[in-house]
């Protein structure tokens, strides 16, 4: 009787211990509860400045003084924003931004699908020294060529419009673009070819069977590569600061200005109230209507970013 | 027969080589012809005049003045090497932890891919300066429980700076980390599930399975991460480095020549650390880059 009994607790025991701690050791629920409490803490850190910006960016100016209000403002100010959209002059910098970004994104996703395609599926003489120069060409730093395409643009009298990105873009060389090419080679691999063949049979050309075949079915990987491509675009400053100069300009090069174009819409005053001065919560509703785009953008698209990273792998291979 | 096969080979060659002739175009244009002419200018003094560029040739000056004149150059590159050495580590081990935490069967696992993806999207230069001097970089947690008075305490501080730097913008260092996480993911859903299964049943703990399988799976994805952080790092436009290439582009003094010079410099640089990288984590038959084929 007593043997059954202990014999039955060490059973409860083991049961509770195998749930506790799992079979394998990764499906127990104290590993799992390990894991989320990880991931969620790792996750607010990452998160952490975007809720920031967004608590910031609310706040009124007695609320950013007040240090008991630390994350929920007292009442939604959007004044700030008000403020900001005048500053960033927003509807002129988010045209530009998308006239300058858009065209070079869309020429990007097309040629370098075409140069991918090409390393992916055939074979010709020099192919393998072609494709390691190829890659090679991502860790040249954009400071080795820019001066001298600097000089080029200019000597072309192309500053100013958009086409200092559009060109190289269009010949498969713009931001990033070796990276562009090896993300389509690695998903065009990851498609079986009998689907092209039979094309092929069919009589369709190689050039047309890749434009009615092979690209509808890309459409995660050209989805992704417009993403990064249109984000990365948006986001540069360095080059598009010269290459734009006073003719065009974009939301991040705004928001750069920011202190300066603020202090000529909004003239520094005596006033007590402060109410003209710069702060910490314009700027930061500045910064959050600069990236909202993005953000809106980002929330639609991410579902076929996943896809192709699990078809593909982002390196493949 | 034989003939037209040899034709329909040719066919498929000449069609590849349409395929990537945008590229060649493209290389030829906008990598290998600058490349060639800002090497050039490097040994130059250049004079932008109203009718267009002037070079006048000066041998390795340009070099000579980076080496043994300028100030900044050096020491610039220097702190920067310095800050990477400790944030390159942080990032992949970062990278890999994360990565192995949503390869975990969890819920919501597209939601907190999507959270450690988010800073890929905005982190850009402006959006980083912005927010960093707002104090959004740092949390405040990591100042409270006095980490950093700790460190600077007990170690001396040659190694306590670059480690300090490193806690006050950890934020930072980790929003490097997105492009990193998915490349490692992506490593780790190749690996077999029956070969932990295996391992489990011959009594492994997790904590083999990482060491004996996990890790060497990964391990050519270590090299591309590395590749990968090593270019982020040294080419975005937060870095110091690149500021103070620019700012030499246009002060009179230095102008387009010397910038020039600076950049081929800094190119080398990146250069022989990305080789000695290859050399040191891709010596496997299996090495790091993907293969060409």
């Amino acid at each position: 009787m007593r043997q059954t009994a202990t014999d039955m607790l060490w059973k409860v025991g083991a049961k509770g211990r195998r749930v506790l701690l799992g079979r394998q050791g990764n499906d127990g629920l104290l590993f799992r509860a390990v894991v989320y409490a990880l991931l969620i803490s790792i996750g607010f850190v990452y998160l952490y400045p975007m809720l920031y910006m967004l608590s910031q960016s609310m706040k009124s100016l007695s609320d950013l003084l007040n240090p008991g209000v630390i994350w929920i403002p007292t009442s939604i100010d959007l004044k700030n924003f008000i403020m900001s959209w005048q500053v960033l002059h927003y509807p002129t910098a988010l045209l530009e931004s998308l006239y300058v970004s858009l065209p070079p994104a869309i020429a990007q996703a097309i040629s370098t699908a075409l140069v991918g395609y090409g390393f992916a599926r055939f074979e010709f003489p020099g192919k393998r020294a072609l494709f390691i120069l190829m890659l090679f060409t991502f860790i040249i730093p954009v400071q080795v060529v820019f001066i001298p395409l600097f000089v080029m643009f200019n000597n072309y009298s192309l500053l100013g419009t958009p086409l200092p990105f559009l060109l190289p873009s269009l010949f498969a060389s713009g931001l990033k673009s070796s990276l562009f090419i090896l993300i389509y080679a690695q998903f065009f691999r990851s498609i079986p070819d009998s689907l092209e063949e039979a094309a092929q049979i069919d009589g369709a050309g190689y050039l047309k069977t890749f434009v009615r075949i092979v690209f509808p079915i890309s459409v995660p990987a050209i989805v992704v590569v417009l993403l990064f491509s249109f984000v990365w675009q948006w986001n540069e400053t360095y080059m598009s600061s010269l290459y734009f100069g006073n003719t065009l300009t974009t939301l991040p090069l705004q928001l750069q200005a920011f202190a300066n174009s603020f202090a000529l819409l909004y003239p520094a005053t005596q006033s007590v109230s402060g109410a003209n001065n710069l702060n910490e919560a314009i700027q930061m509703a500045g910064t959050l209507l600069t990236i909202l785009p993005l953000l809106i953008l980002y929330f639609v698209a991410q579902r076929w970013f996943v896809e192709v990273v699990d078809r593909a792998g982002i390196t493949g291979e | 027969m034989k003939a037209r096969m040899f034709m329909q080979r040719h066919r498929k060659a000449i069609a590849g080589y349409m395929f990537i002739l945008p590229w060649l175009l493209g290389f030829m244009a906008f990598t290998a012809y600058p490349m060639l002419y800002s090497l050039y200018m490097s040994f130059c003094k250049v004079y932008v005049t109203t009718t267009g560029i002037v070079t006048q040739w000066i041998g390795w000056s340009n070099y000579g003045y980076a080496f043994f004149t300028d100030p900044q150059f050096l020491q610039t590159v220097a702190g920067f090497l310095e800050s990477s050495i400790l944030e390159i580590p942080v990032i992949i081990v970062f990278s890999l932890f994360v990565a192995l935490l949503i390869n975990q069967p969890i819920r919501l696992k597209g939601f907190f891919r999507a959270v450690f993806f988010l800073p890929v999207v905005i982190s850009s230069g402006e959006v980083i300066n912005q927010l960093f001097s707002q104090g959004a970089g740092t949390i405040p947690l990591v100042q409270q429980y006095g980490i950093v008075s700790f460190v600077q305490a007990n170690l001396n501080p040659a190694l306590s700076t670059p480690i300090v730097a490193v806690i006050q913008q950890l934020v930072l260092v980790l929003w490097y980390s997105g492009v990193q996480i998915l490349i490692f993911l992506a490593g780790l859903q190749k690996v077999n599930s029956q070969t932990y299964e295996a391992a489990s049943i011959d009594g492994a703990s997790p904590w083999q399975s990482f060491w004996k399988i996990t890790l060497p799976e990964v391990k050519p994805f270590i090299l591309v991460n590395l590749i990968y952080t090593i270019v982020n790092l040294f080419t975005n436009s937060l870095n110091t480095v690149v500021i103070l290439i620019k700012q030499d582009m246009f002060d009179v003094t230095t102008g387009y020549g010397y910038a020039s010079a600076l950049s081929w410099l800094y190119f080398v640089v990146i250069f022989v650390i990305l080789m000695l990288m290859v050399l040191l984590f891709g010596r496997n038959e299996e090495y790091g880059m993907r293969r060409a084929r």
